[in-house]
């Protein structure tokens, strides 16, 4: 049985700060004319992506670019996908490809679970569904520390629709692995059920918590979202959940203002806020090659993974 | 015909006797019974019970016959210990007129595994739009008493009241999938801490519960016989007690799946745990079983749902819904009310043959071993102990949750009308 | 040799059954400050000197050397680390590990002279990651390689430039190097094969 990264919770506390240090060792790289490092030299990653996503991709393509690994993009648009081909058969197909890594991204939640029976190689969750995005807490996680330092009782907010998204999964989970203070801030709609059993505060007013935050990270708001009932109007969601100037001012001197990208200007984040100095959003793309590079070395470098889980059956 | 002693068998798991099976009917009952002419079954040690009654199996045939047909279908009843199945009417074509029920019927007769009664349609296509010909099937030579859009909800408040009063003419029951559709668009698996976690679109309990409410309002108020599917959810055996209380001619049915696996299941997102209804929590399991034993749940029932590999190996939310479960089923009930002590052999024998033959109104199932009565039979070994091997099923498909598991008991003989369909657990 | 994957902290301090100390901590004083002055008559004066620590003890070593230069030169010389994890050759036959800093000195590698510092040199394995890692870095007028003790065996065409001292051994022998810094004392231990698997290099 292999080990892999699929969601956040397969990270211990040891293993987060093991990818979090490497990151920062490959952030350096970053910084060398020479932007490349021998590393997975002869080993193949492939790109499994099912739904669009440029930026995912293109962060992972350039991580294990810059690691010298062999990449395959797989995209199902014009490919066997889109002619029928499930799962199971393209990943057969991975395997007789002879891949020692798959980043996978997918419409449905759990399908790299699936994807990691069926392929020997470590499977890396790039997102699946309404489920996790563990590199993209990661990247988030690395971002704050190197604005915050060490993340032990730092308060992190998360607002918006924690019911459909990854990235708030993801983040919930790796946070309070690395001791963060986590609230998630929505209208009660957009929060599941049983979201009380998660390891954090939540809240329905957004005012209220700013003032208490080291962090507060916006999350997209969906586009089929809006016509699904889920708050009456996105004006009224705006103005009840969406990060302007004044509310930024409540915010702590020292506070950061993220998002996982693409924004909704004017939605979820005013254009000033997004620009603003507290704003480490184009920081998060940098970094977000560093930290999947940290994975790709972690999971790929070795004669087997440093980090992750084994699926369960 | 040859005639058959069975020796020394636990009668509903009580005092041993000798069963004397001849001309299809039981000849007689006692200890030390000479067996003549009579071909003599050992059955010291081992559990006699009445030949199981299935309300509620997808035999797939006609449409899907690379899944199940009710030749393999009605072999894995018999091997499960079955005599009569009831075939749900989602096939392709939909089982909506006495054409489709008669021919499934015959399929049935002609293959002599098991009984099969099909079940009709509601509406026309389970479209949920208009009444199918419910007259014409119960007047076929199926002789249809139970009525579902088994897969889909009658969800129409009017549709359903209309359904509910029309085959009362006839002494059918409407067989409710209990689903409100718009609160479980999308739905993949109960709604609650498993479904947060995984982010797969959460199945609301309530979505099950709100329509047995309505309808157990509905089935009073115009004094029909409702029966309820596979209830799944600790509120909706709240909501069913609270309606026989009333004096309500409700039914419900569990299934196998339900008293023993949860939600947690899903925690790989292998869609081998993917149904409908979903798995649900611990707490729901539990509840399930206090009903089965105290009766506010009537009976067990299969909801024995064959699918091809294909249907199974996806991604969770391509997967279809569904689990085998007529060859488990006995050994499941064992261990989740016998070996808790729930129930006895006895109430096993009420809740898997007497009650749901009452229900589904048929005359030769389900009646007390005792002489004159028509030999069904099913002679089941509860000791040994063992690993549910897909490969060794009788379905055409594989799509058993237990795969691994360890379940107790095997059926060693099945008799229909004193005929052997099984024999030393061998088909016949 | 790269101790970077050592457990950290495990400190040494049990020398091992039937290891014995072959240098003591003035034995390694003296060796770093004859190194220094050879560098710097190598270097005729030392000005375009880098020195560059190789994980873990290496640093330390090049640190303690920066300072000799200083003592005899009466300036400071740049100093830095280096970190060879991601080119060794012997990646893929143990899991990935955790890596340890690269930090060459602000002034950059760039036409400098640049004296590699380690504390063992036995297969030549680790100096030649090193050199491929300079190589990444910049591009240095000349490299040269200092060591603390060289114990032979050599898997490849690769001799030092400076060494502390020349320990004839066996390839069942081990070499560890304590320095305070590290390990809370300095010695140089040479003993038998203990069977674990933090073998030199």
């Amino acid at each position: 049985m292999n080990r892999h990264l699929i969601s956040a919770a397969d990270l211990t506390r040891d293993d987060a700060l093991l990818v979090l240090d490497t990151a920062e060792e490959m952030a350096q790289v970053a910084d060398r004319t020479v932007k490349k490092l021998p590393t997975l030299r002869g080993r193949t990653v492939v790109n499994l992506f099912y739904e669009d996503s440029t930026r995912t991709r293109i962060s992972f393509e350039a991580a294990a670019k810059r690691l010298s690994a062999d990449v395959i993009n797989f995209s199902a648009k014009g490919s066997s996908v889109s002619k029928g081909e499930s799962l199971k058969d393209t990943a057969l197909t991975l395997e007789a490809m002879g891949a020692d890594g798959v980043v996978i991204r997918h419409g449905a939640s759990g399908a790299p679970h699936r994807l990691a029976r069926w392929v020997q190689g470590s499977v890396v969750n790039a997102g699946d569904g309404t489920h996790e995005h563990p590199t993209q807490a990661l990247l988030d996680a690395f971002t704050m520390r190197r604005r915050l330092g060490d993340l032990d009782g730092r308060r992190v907010t998360i607002v918006g629709d924690v019911l459909h998204s990854r990235v708030a999964r993801s983040n919930v989970l790796l946070l309070a692995t690395l001791g963060a203070e986590v609230t998630l801030v929505a209208p009660p709609t957009l929060f599941p059920v049983a979201v009380g059993s998660w390891p954090c505060e939540i809240s329905y007013d957004l005012d209220a918590v700013l003032p208490k935050s080291d962090v507060v990270m916006m999350l997209r708001v969906q586009q089929e979202r809006m016509n699904a009932a889920y708050f009456p109007t996105v004006r009224e969601y705006s103005r009840r959940y969406g990060l302007d100037a004044p509310r930024m001012a409540r915010l702590p001197e020292h506070a950061i203002v993220m998002h996982p990208g693409p924004m909704n200007r004017g939605v979820e984040i005013a254009a000033e806020v997004a620009d603003s100095v507290r704003s480490t959003i184009v920081e998060q793309v940098a970094n977000g090659v560093s930290a999947r590079m940290a994975v790709l070395y972690l999971l790929l470098g070795g004669s087997e993974p440093a980090i992750g889980k084994e699926v369960p059956a | 015909m040859t005639a058959y002693l069975i020796r020394n068998g636990r009668i509903l798991g009580g005092e041993a006797a000798d069963v004397l099976v001849r001309d299809g009917v039981i000849a007689a009952v006692g200890r030390g019974l000479d067996a003549g002419d009579a071909e003599v079954v050992d059955a010291t040690g081992l559990v006699v019970l009445p030949g199981l009654v299935d309300l509620h199996t997808h035999l797939r045939e006609p449409g899907r016959e690379d899944a199940e047909t009710v030749e393999s279908g009605t072999k894995a009843a018999a091997m499960g210990g079955y005599t009569a199945v009831h075939a749900m009417a989602n096939t392709d074509p939909v089982a909506d007129t006495a054409g489709v029920v008669e021919q499934v019927w015959r399929l049935g007769r002609e293959a002599g595994y098991c009984d099969v009664h099909p079940v009709g349609a509601v509406t026309n296509g389970i479209r949920g739009e208009q009444l199918a010909e419910l007259g014409a099937m119960a007047d076929s030579a199926a002789r249809v008493r139970v009525f579902s859009d088994d897969g889909h909800c009658v969800s129409d408040a009017v549709i359903m009241r209309r359904a509910l009063e029309y085959v009362k003419a006839f002494d059918g029951v409407v067989a409710q999938h209990a689903q409100e559709p718009r609160l479980t668009e999308g739905a993949q698996l109960n709604e609650g801490e498993m479904s947060a976690a995984l982010g797969l679109r959460g199945w609301p309990a309530v979505a099950e519960e709100a329509i047995i409410a309505r309808d157990v309002l509905l089935a009073e108020h115009v004094g029909s016989r409702l029966h309820v599917c596979h209830v799944s959810t600790a509120g909706s055996v709240e909501i069913i007690r609270w309606a026989k209380s009333r004096g309500c001619q409700v039914t419900a049915e569990v299934t196998p799946h339900h008293l023993l696996l949860d939600d947690t299941r899903a925690c790989g997102y292998d869609p081998i745990f993917k149904v409908n209804p979903p798995l649900r929590t611990v707490d729901d399991v539990t509840a399930l079983r206090h009903a089965l034993a105290d009766g506010t749940v009537d009976c067990v029932a299969t909801d024995h749902a064959p699918h091809p590999v294909e249907a199974k190996e996806t991604e969770w939310a391509e997967a279809a819904m569904g689990m085998i479960g007529l060859e488990t089923a006995l050994p499941v009930v064992q261990e989740a009310m016998i070996e808790t002590g729930l129930l006895d052999w006895a109430g096993v024998a009420d809740r898997m043959s007497f009650a749901p033959a009452r229900i589904g109104r048929l005359d030769g199932q389900g009646r007390p071993i005792e002489p004159g009565a028509p030999a069904n039979l099913t002679v089941y070994d509860a000791s040994p102990r063992r690993a549910v091997d897909p490969a060794a099923m009788t379905s055409k498909s594989r799509n058993t949750p237990y795969a691994g598991l360890t379940l107790p008991g095997r059926v060693v003989a099945t008799f229909l009308r004193g005929r052997p369909t099984v024999l030393e657990g061998k088909l016949q | 040799m790269n101790a970077a994957f050592r457990e950290p902290g495990s400190g040494r301090a049990a020398d091992g059954p039937g290891a014995k100390a072959v240098l003591e901590g003035p034995d390694i004083r003296r060796a770093l400050t004859r190194i220094a002055h050879e560098i710097l008559e190598r270097t005729k004066g030392g000005d375009a000197v880098v020195l560059l620590g190789i994980q873990t003890r290496g640093v330390t070593l090049a640190e303690r050397l920066a300072g000799a230069l200083e003592e005899v030169e009466g300036r400071a010389f740049p100093w830095g680390s280096l970190d060879v994890t991601m080119y060794r050759d012997d990646l893929r036959l143990k899991p990935a590990r955790a890596l340890g800093r690269t930090e060459p000195p602000p002034e950059g590698v760039d036409d400098r002279v640049v004296v590699l510092v380690d504390d063992v040199l036995f297969s030549g394995r680790t100096v030649r990651a090193a050199l491929d890692a300079l190589n990444d870095l910049g591009r240095p007028r000349a490299v040269q390689l200092a060591v603390l003790v060289d114990r032979g065996h050599r898997d490849l065409p690769i001799r030092a430039d400076y060494v502390g001292k020349n320990l004839p051994t066996s390839m069942r022998e081990t070499v560890r190097v304590l320095l305070a810094e590290n390990d809370g004392r300095d010695a140089v231990l040479l003993g038998p094969v203990a069977g674990t698997a933090e073998e030199d290099e």
